[in-house]
């Protein structure tokens, strides 16, 4: 499982959620076991060491230089950014006390909060802030070639400070494009202006400080005294690092590990004695993703046909003991405001229907077709071998190409020359994060997918200042996607957590984290 | 005097050839590092920036002069995957390697020689049988395999050991050394046997000697014409078998490492290969290349010890 | 041939001729079907009707080692024939003549040998493209360097020997010298150095699968079982033994002949 998690390696964990004053609710059907009603004052035990097991090594401590989401799970814990995202997948002001927006979306102001202090005892100013967004967005011209620039950030045109009347300082984000969902991407870490050691031992202003880091075996962080915010309650956690989840499991049965985020169903059913055993969602659309020009797969029937041929339960009894969500278009299920839960059904498993479209195409012997798999992830290769299995029923003879993942992304997803491939694709909390990569010129449109009406209603629900008439259009958005058979969308899988019996807290988010300032151990 | 400096050309011509071959590899196999560590959805023009910054758009020739030249400088470049020298990335791993490999080298020497010598004494066609039968069975189990029993029952059936659950050297060298017994148990094993035989074979064989029977008849005691003569002689096969094998061990067993979880130079060597982190393998390879190449020119030296016949 | 050298041939031919029968008995039938998959049998214990039980996608593991062991056997056996044939001839040569040909021979062979497999083998597919012949030149290749170090090394022994010295002495060639007097004389270990290639040709392929370049999944082959059954070692034992045995049967069983032969 952990190697699926891996997949998000490539993508940039800013956590978005939209539009904190709307008080979305985004919360997955299982967060709520964690989060119904806070836990009574007098069960929390303060103070206390745990360990939790992941399964990549870190590949920066830099906060605005990782790329591995094992990485990022971690370093939320030291990093606070801007605003915050919370376990509802709200947004609230963290480093900024509030901000204003102008009417258009254009003009960002943030009221810096006051008495904020690193890690290191010095004072977080205006100028922290506007020098780590400057980093981040590139207006610093770029002197670290290695630090990630956020793409949604490059309509950026300035940052300035400033001060409000009663003398506190100001952050002003001017954009040169509105851009109504901008709050989203800006969780990233808000680190020091003056201190240049990120990679080697990281500097931030979160509930947890660094320690220490030893490669490949693990990270240990201690509760930061002078935090803003509501303390943590454990003193000390250390990121145990192993390499994969079967080892991982080994020591949950040793019990020499307090959480594990990424178990297999079947390792679970082993663990229920000395653990609670908690689910959520991954957050990432899995599919067979179809490249929409080659032959015959520019042919909108033998793509639904190929969706008909799928029994997606069937997938995830075989790969994840039947656990994770089905869905039936291109965005996670736990995105609940925009995610358009009709299209689960438009594609019921349905040999008859499939076949038929495939005479209608004139392929009534089905045709042969190649499924592109990067090998590192188990989890899409098992996928992989079931749909094989199941596209063989319709007369579609699916042979499985495993690449590595370096060849992938170089000639999967860039160079675009594949006929199918299995992906999980994760995205900011943004809906146009989720969706862009569908318009036709996107650069993340490697299916090849073209439908100028989608073109058309995605610029306008980006730009759309209506709240209501926004979800619409992404759920107009999502139906095209289906109805056009774009991709064969699969499911968003399930994440299950091993959290110790002595513990309570463990807290799911709509993103991909690990918050162990939530973390407690229960009194006895 | 002549023969070291021809050594030591040889040394340096074969690192060349290995740094050489390594770039040309990375030229040939697709993916594009810079792409591997800014993510799926970098611009093409941070891509662009970031290989400019490490001089992977420059050609082929001046990519590889200035590295060469760099490595001259002791400077082994920074790696892609982990941005920070490559130096610091080895550092890490290379003591796990290091340690499983002194002890499983350790556990091949205290398990081979005296095995060795003592079924040397087996006559009984019977009793050869069974050693043939026993001996060849060891040998017969890939380290894979041998790894997954080691683990399925010490580890998970007798609970000796937590599988997976590897301790850093630098927190715990007891407790460290305690879990890497088992992985190099698992390399020593198979090689065990094959030394076992190569000892025993060699050592018969002498035995039939002539001076063997002339030593006896003078009156010398049995052991000393085993560890004067006998030994000596047997060992030619035994030496080349042994400088191989502790070539390979030291240059960390890919696949051992990667059943028993460790976090040695093998898996670290396989991760940077799927990330195309160019300098952290380079410098894996001429690591290998270099450990290889001494422990074959030891080798060569201690053949000239041990049989005058051999002219190197 | 002596008496515990029949036994130990004996047990050998068993060995290999149960193995043989194991996978020509494939060719013909499976008890089922390898690649069906069946959610109610993962993991199911071996019993009557599965013999070495289920896998992670409930495919009878039997009928799965019974196919890969074809295919395992096909790739083990020509990659190592490749390394051994080419890589006796090289080492032969160089260790016969010494001199500058085995000085450059020798270093090449020493480049190739600190050469990582799998970023030979990612070469390889870039310049030729994935398959399964394809991979077993490049393996071959791969194993070209220790079969020639092997080689070198006993022809540099067997040279000075004085039956070598007699054949120059009555005019035998160079040539007639390392391939009709000195050949037959390293069979011994050349052999056993053919078992350990076998070995270490059925694990190359199981990494190089991980790697994305071997044999394409569903297809099996006991190496990738093996490497497929590591993560479910504590839930299904049986992934991990079926194939491992299998592998260790046949090496034992081929290495059991080889002894018995010399």
């Amino acid at each position: 499982m952990k190697k699926k998690l891996a997949v998000l390696m490539a993508c940039i964990l800013v956590v978005s959620a939209i539009f904190a004053s709307c008080g979305k609710k985004n919360d997955q059907n299982a967060t709520t076991k964690a989060n119904s009603g806070a836990a009574p004052e007098n069960e929390i035990q303060q103070g206390g060491e745990i360990v939790v097991g992941v399964t990549n090594d870190i590949d920066n401590l830099d906060p605005h230089k990782y790329t591995a989401a094992g990485t990022g799970e971690i370093l939320f814990n030291m990093f606070d950014g801007l605003v915050k995202v919370t376990p509802d997948g709200d947004l609230v002001p963290a480093i900024a006390e509030s901000y204003t927006v102008n009417e258009d979306g254009t003009v960002y102001t943030f009221v810096i909060r006051q008495g904020v202090k690193f890690h290191n005892g010095t004072e977080l100013n205006a100028d922290d802030v506007v020098y780590s967004v400057k980093r981040v967005s590139g207006l610093d011209g770029s002197p670290d070639a290695s630090v990630k620039h956020e793409s949604a950030l490059s309509t950026l045109t300035s940052v300035e400070k400033g001060t409000t009347e009663d003398g506190k300082e100001t952050v002003t984000l001017t954009l040169s494009a509105p851009n109504t969902e901008l709050l989203g991407y800006l969780t990233f870490a808000i680190i020091p202006d003056d201190y240049t050691k990120q990679s080697e031992s990281p500097v931030g202003a979160g509930p947890f400080k660094f320690v220490s880091y030893t490669e490949a075996s693990s990270v240990v962080m201690e509760k930061f005294a002078d935090y803003y915010g509501t303390p943590a309650y454990l003193d000390k956690v250390t990121f145990k690092i192993t390499s994969d989840t079967d080892a991982a499991f080994t020591q949950l049965l040793a019990g020499t590990i307090d959480v594990f985020p990424y178990l297999t169903a079947d390792q679970a059913d082993q663990l229920t004695e000395n653990y609670n055993i908690e689910v959520g969602n991954m957050n990432l659309v899995q599919a067979l993703f179809l490249n929409n020009t080659v032959k015959p797969l520019d042919d909108i029937r033998i793509r639904q046909a190929i969706c008909y041929a799928i029994d997606r339960q069937g997938v995830l009894d075989m790969v994840a003991a039947g656990k994770g969500t089905v869905i039936g278009t291109g965005m996670f299920a736990g995105f609940e405001k925009y995610y358009n839960a009709d299209t689960v059904n438009t594609y019921a498993k349905d040999v008859a229907k499939a076949k038929q479209l495939l005479s209608d195409a004139g392929y009534p012997d089905g045709f042969d077709i190649t499924i592109t798999v990067p090998s590192n992830y188990q989890f899409h290769v098992d996928t992989a071998q079931v749909l094989v299995e199941q596209l063989k029923e319709v007369g579609i003879n699916a042979t499985i190409s495993l690449v590595e993942w370096a060849t992938w992304l170089d000639e999967v997803y860039k160079g675009r020359n594949f006929e199918t491939t299995i992906i999980g694709l994760d995205a900011d909390l943004a809906p146009s994060d989720v969706l862009k990569r569908y318009a036709s010129t996107a650069s993340g449109n490697f299916i090849n997918y073209n439908n100028s009406e989608y073109d058309t209603l995605f610029a306008s629900a980006v730009a759309e200042t209506d709240d209501n008439k926004k979800v619409e259009d992404y759920k107009k958005l999502q139906e095209i996607l289906t109805n056009d058979a774009a991709s064969a969308y699969i499911q968003d899988p399930s994440l299950i957590v091993a959290v110790s019996k002595k513990l309570s807290g463990y807290t799911f988010y709509p993103v991909y984290v690990q918050d162990m300032s939530r973390v407690y151990f229960v009194k006895q | 005097m002549k023969f070291y400096v021809k050594k030591i050309c040889t040394l340096f011509l074969t690192l060349f050839l290995v740094m050489f071959l390594a770039f040309t590899a990375f030229r040939i196999i697709p993916g594009n590092s810079a792409q591997i560590a800014l993510g799926l959805d970098a611009s093409d023009e941070d891509v662009a920036a970031l290989m400019h910054e490490r001089g992977l758009d420059k050609p082929f020739l001046e990519s590889f002069v200035s590295y060469v030249g760099g490595l001259l400088h002791g400077d082994a470049g920074i790696s892609m995957h982990y941005d920070k020298p490559v130096m610091e990335v080895i550092k890490g791993r290379l003591p796990v390697t290091l340690l499983t490999a002194f002890l499983a080298i350790f556990l091949i020497i205290i398990m081979a020689f005296p095995i060795g010598i003592l079924t040397s004494a087996i006559k009984h066609p019977a009793g050869e049988t069974v050693f043939t039968l026993f001996n060849q069975s060891f040998m017969a189990v890939p380290s894979f395999f041998m790894g997954i029993i080691i683990t399925l029952i010490f580890g998970l059936i007798l609970k000796f050991f937590s599988p997976g659950g590897y301790i850093p050297y630098n927190e715990d060298l007891r407790g460290c050394m305690k879990y890497l017994f088992w992985p190099a148990l698992a390399i020593a094993l198979p090689k065990t046997a094959m030394l076992v035989r190569l000892i025993r074979t060699g050592i018969q064989k002498e035995l039939t000697k002539d001076y063997v029977r002339t030593a006896k008849s003078k009156g010398n005691n049995m052991f000393r014409i085993l560890v004067l003569h006998v030994m000596k002689n047997a060992m030619i096969p035994v030496i080349t078998f042994f400088g191989m094998m502790i070539a390979e061990v030291l240059a960390g067993s890919i696949v051992v490492e990667k059943v028993f979880s460790l976090p040695g130079l093998g898996t670290l060597l396989v991760s940077e290969i799927g990330a195309r982190d160019y300098p952290v393998v380079q410098a894996i390879m001429l690591y290998i290349a270099f450990t290889v190449i001494i422990i074959n020119f030891i080798v060569d030296l201690t053949y000239k010890r041990f049989d005058k016949r051999v002219n190197v | 041939m002596s008496k515990e050298k029949k036994t130990t041939f004996i047990i050998g031919l068993v060995l290999v001729g149960f193995v043989l029968l194991f996978v020509l008995a494939g060719f013909i039938h499976t008890p089922y079907n390898p690649n069906t998959m069946a959610a109610s049998l993962k993991f199911a214990k071996p019993s009557l009707s599965h013999p070495f039980g289920c896998d992670n996608m409930g495919r009878d593991v039997l009928s799965r080692v019974m196919k890969g062991a074809s295919t395992t056997f096909i790739i083990g056996m020509s990659t190592v024939l490749i390394g051994l044939v080419i890589g006796t001839i090289i080492g032969s040569i160089t260790g016969y003549f010494g001199g500058i040909v085995d000085e450059i021979l020798m270093r090449l062979n020493d480049t190739l040998a600190s050469f990582p497999s799998i970023l030979m083998a990612l070469v390889f597919v870039a310049l030729f493209g994935t398959g399964k012949y394809k991979i077993i030149i490049a393996l071959g290749v791969i194993f070209i360097p220790s079969f020639a170090r092997i080689a070198r090394s006993e022809y540099i022994v067997q040279k000075n020997l004085d039956y070598v010295s007699n054949a120059r002495l009555i005019g035998a060639s160079n040539f007639r010298n390392i391939f009709v007097h000195i050949l037959p004389n390293t069979r011994k270990i050349m052999l056993s150095s053919f078992t350990i290639g076998f070995n270490n040709a059925v694990l190359a392929e199981a990494g190089m699968s991980y790697m994305a370049l071997g044999v394409q999944p569903p297809t099996a082959s006991l190496g990738r079982m093996l490497a497929e059954s590591q993560v479910y070692l504590f839930r299904a034992p049986w992934m991990a033994l079926a194939p491992g045995l299998t592998i260790v049967i046949t090496v034992l069983g081929v290495s059991l002949i080889g002894n018995s032969l010399k």
